[in-house]
């Protein structure tokens, strides 16, 4: 049973304060839907948790490990805005790579993530040629292949079509029935079961 | 070690499927020393005693032109964040990016230097010594200009700011490389000088990777 926990963290952009005294938790097999009007503060949370921005103050723990553990950049997976995708390598080749820097334990079934989210004919098309949905679609077919417990997903239905985005959805609830959980922030209206949801 | 070796592999695919990224200072490396001869004097004696300082110039130059590629489109696709949150050593993935680099930067121009050192009359034995000196110093180029590529991977237009960090911590390896060069014209002992152009490998070897990673997780905070 992992958890994450958030306590009374302070961040500030500037001379902005993006947000104070934030607390909450997120248990496994949860959702937690960080929503708030743009540039309140959602990619700053997202890219803190993620370990990549520092904070005021306040604390961050993962099952009792700090953000710089070996154990919970294990367990991390962090989709920001940008798709973390090379224009010059294809679909495949991106895929490879993005999971290489990810988990460690690999299921190897690139070409099944592919398909997962319809891209099976673009697997060795170059991403440059792509539009911006596709790529996006390539950027969360790393989901299907991850071993990792912590999902954090920055607006990861933007781009995206009806279709897809039942598919990550689903592939969402899959991940928190297997006992994992997920931190993410969208404008959309979500249908994910056990959904929290916290405003900045 | 296989992230080590993935990285280099695909920091050469992508710049061989984009290859004007490292072609132009190739080619600025080239044109610049052939065209010594046409606005100096095409006189043997004079050019030989400025080759070696003419070489070193400009591979130092382009170099230097090809540092704001270094971490610039992994910067604007987002693949840094996701280097920096790797589980992997950010210093090793960051080694070999800079590995992949000198491949791309400084053994092209290990490769042309004999030509070019002809094309400015060194004699056989100062091209050797040439070949030499760049073989040590060139990855110290590509490693010392890490450092300045990952503190300035965040500025829009930041050649000038790249060129002015950097530049001055390449002066030493420009003296005892040129250094070397003319005295091996001239005869001379050059031992003391490829000592310490191994000692500034070695020791950029060590320290640079570290130095890398630490100034580029402060520019993506």
């Amino acid at each position: 049973m992992s958890k994450l926990i958030v306590n009374k963290l302070s961040c500030q952009k500037g001379y902005t304060l993006l947000f104070e005294n934030l607390s909450f938790e997120v248990n496994s097999g949860e959702v937690l839907k960080v929503s708030g009007a743009n540039g309140s503060g959602k990619t700053s949370l997202l890219r803190i948790i993620a370990g990549l921005s520092s904070f005021e103050s306040g604390e961050i723990d993962y099952d009792s490990f700090n953000l710089k553990s070996e154990q919970y950049k294990l367990d991390l997976l962090y989709l920001g805005h940008l798709a973390s995708l090379s224009p010059e390598l294809s679909c495949l080749e991106n895929l490879k790579y993005s999971s290489l820097l990810g988990t460690n334990s690999l299921k190897n079934d690139y070409s099944k993530a592919l398909k997962q989210v319809g891209l099976e004919k673009y697997e060795n098309d170059l991403v440059g040629t792509l539009s911006a949905g596709q790529k996006k679609r390539i950027a969360l077919s790393l989901l299907f292949i991850t071993q990792s417990k912590v999902w954090l997903l920055d607006e990861p239905f933007s781009a995206l079509d009806s279709k897809a985005i039942t598919i990550i959805e689903s592939k969402i609830e899959e991940h928190c029935i297997n006992g994992g959980l997920c931190i993410l922030t969208t404008h959309q209206e979500c249908n994910i079961k056990n959904l929290k949801e916290i405003t900045l | 070690m296989s992230i080590f070796l993935n990285t280099i592999s695909r920091d050469l695919k992508m710049a061989i499927r984009n290859p004007s990224s490292f072609l132009n200072p190739l080619m600025f490396f080239v044109i610049s020393i052939s065209l010594f001869p046409i606005a100096i004097s095409p006189e043997a004696e004079t050019l030989s005693r400025m080759a070696p300082g003419i070489i070193w110039v400009i591979t130092m130059l382009s170099v230097l032109l090809s540092l704001n590629t270094l971490f610039h489109y992994d910067f604007d696709n987002g693949v840094l964040e996701q280097m920096i949150i790797s589980h992997h050593s950010l210093s090793l993935i960051l080694l070999a990016k800079t590995t992949a680099h000198w491949i791309l930067s400084g053994l092209p121009i290990i490769i042309l230097s004999p030509f070019l050192g002809m094309a400015l009359f060194l004699n056989s034995e100062s091209i050797i010594i040439l070949i030499l000196t760049l073989i040590i110093a060139t990855p110290c180029l590509s490693l010392i200009g890490s450092i300045g590529a990952s503190l300035v991977v965040g500025i829009k237009n930041s050649g000038m700011l790249l060129s002015l960090l950097i530049l001055p911590l390449y002066i030493p390896i420009l003296i005892f490389a040129t250094s070397a060069i003319s005295n091996a014209q001239s005869n001379l002992a050059i031992d003391g000088q490829l000592y310490f152009l191994g000692f500034f490998l070695v020791a950029s070897l060590i320290i640079t990777p570290f130095l890398s990673a630490l100034s580029l997780k402060i520019s993506l905070e």
